[in-house]
């Protein structure tokens, strides 16, 4: 005699809950074995990218440890409005520099998040691109790993608002023609960077 | 007349066959990438480098051939009416997994093809495979349809990512790194100098991809009418005879 409806019906119901009980067993198996390592490739990333926005042998310290909460009117005037830290960087105790979290929210793709290294007399020593949507081969030589234009911010300590802005714009910066957007963006953040450390060059530097 | 030829020979010619018939139909003669045109989404946006594109094919290429057998074994115990739901379970649970494996041990590469692991999920040849081959067919023919399938579309990424790269950058291989770690920068090769600069930006961005597969797809179907004429010529031409012996 074939199955009722009725039986049918539970037996589907059954037969897919017992899938979903083993899907997720497999995916909480998966998890457990590999989050550990997912977790110190993260970290082990954001280190690397943090140092690379510093001069080589110039911190001997764990900048992901050496982080600071910024307050967040602080991240707001850096563009980001989900909060911001510093690294401080130190040498053999000595504090040899700083790297801010920051954001461009106005680059072509939308949000272009940065981080920008400062030595201690607030030249920039290292640009960084954490992730941006720009127009890949037109808009990402914002991007070191792309092209050599962020290089122009090495050793930049321009004591004006006016400076940070592309030579389009009256400033001293060179953006590439036809995807200025985003080299402005760029530029733009990191002067809100550099203002931000005048401001707070003081206080920045009595930090634990 | 005697011969040394048993069934269990026939047989295993005959399967032999199948499984070639198996690998071709996937790797060339119902190619997903320019033949079926399936899965268009992943193909035309990650094929802008080699290392990309054959990353993201081996992906899918895996979860196919594991998602293929898994319908395969379970294919008696899954009623009809509910075998979409239990095949993309299947397949969202064996694509996650493939995503946190990346993440875990190919954490360069995953930052690269990021949301497109997750997406596999609903690349149409992994269902279509496993809705039309595996729900009928065994464990290893099933496996190897997924697999044959999913290499068959590598091969399309491959193809498509040394074009776009090769005419874009005048590299090839660039981005071995984030597979094989530091040592794989030494695999990039320039074809044009690293010094020039070189773009060809319409390589690069999404018109390039839609050029490039399309000409595939002509070299392709151009390739396959070349064969099948060849093919008839030789099946018109008459026997060849021996020549008559010249008369005495």
């Amino acid at each position: 005699m074939s199955e009722s409806p009725q039986a049918q019906a539970r037996r589907s119901a059954f037969t897919l809950f017992a899938f979903a009980v083993v899907c997720t067993a497999v995916l909480g198996a998966t998890h457990a074995l590999t989050a550990g390592r997912v977790k110190a490739n993260e970290a082990a990333a954001r280190r690397a990218l943090i140092g690379q926005t510093l001069p080589a042998g110039s911190f001997d310290n764990d900048l992901v440890a050496e982080a600071h909460p910024l307050s967040a009117q602080d991240a707001e005037s850096l563009g980001r409005d989900d909060g911001a830290r510093v690294y401080v960087a130190r040498l053999a105790g000595k504090t040899t520099g700083y790297v801010f979290e920051a954001a461009a929210r106005n680059g072509y793709g939308g949000r272009i998040e940065l981080l920008v290294g400062l030595s201690t007399d607030g030249a920039v020593s290292g640009v960084r691109v954490v992730s941006h949507k720009e127009t890949p081969g037109l808009g990402d030589y914002i991007d070191s790993d792309k092209s050599a234009w962020p290089g122009q911010f090495l050793g930049r300590r321009d004591e004006t608002d006016k400076a940070w802005k592309v030579k389009k714009d009256g400033g001293h910066f060179d953006a590439p023609a036809g995807a200025t957007i985003s080299a402005r963006a760029v530029t733009g953040a990191l002067g809100r960077v550099a203002h931000y450390w005048r401001e707070h060059a003081t206080q920045l530097k009595t930090l634990p | 007349m005697l011969t040394n030829s048993s069934p269990a020979d026939g047989s295993a010619n005959a399967d032999k066959a199948r499984w070639r018939k198996i690998a071709a139909d996937g790797l060339w003669k119902q190619n997903p990438g320019v033949v079926q045109l399936l899965g268009l989404c992943p193909v035309l946006a990650i094929s802008s480098t080699v290392v990309n594109g054959v990353s993201l094919g081996l992906a899918t290429a895996l979860v196919t051939a594991l998602s293929g057998a898994t319908v395969a074994a379970l294919r008696h115990f899954i009623p009809n009416e509910i075998r979409n739901p239990v095949f993309i379970m299947i397949i969202a649970a064996l694509v996650t997994c493939v995503d946190m494996a990346t993440n875990a041990y190919l954490h360069g590469l995953y930052g690269v093809l990021g949301i497109f692991i997750p997406l596999i999920t609903t690349n149409c040849i992994v269902l279509a495979r496993a809705e039309a081959f595996a729900s009928k067919n065994p464990v290893r023919e099933s496996a190897l349809d997924g697999l044959a399938m999913g290499l068959g579309l590598t091969l399309v990424l491959a193809v498509l990512g040394a074009l776009r790269e090769l005419i874009g950058r005048g590299t090839l291989f660039s981005g071995a790194e984030l597979v094989f770690g530091d040592a794989g920068r030494a695999l990039t090769i320039h074809v044009v100098p690293a010094e020039l600069n070189y773009q060809f930006l319409i390589a690069l961005l999404p018109p390039g991809a839609f050029l490039g597969l399309g000409f595939l797809i002509a070299a392709k179907n151009a390739f396959d009418a070349k064969s099948k004429h060849r093919a008839l010529l030789r099946l018109a031409e008459p026997p060849a005879h021996p020549k008559p012996e010249a008369a005495r």
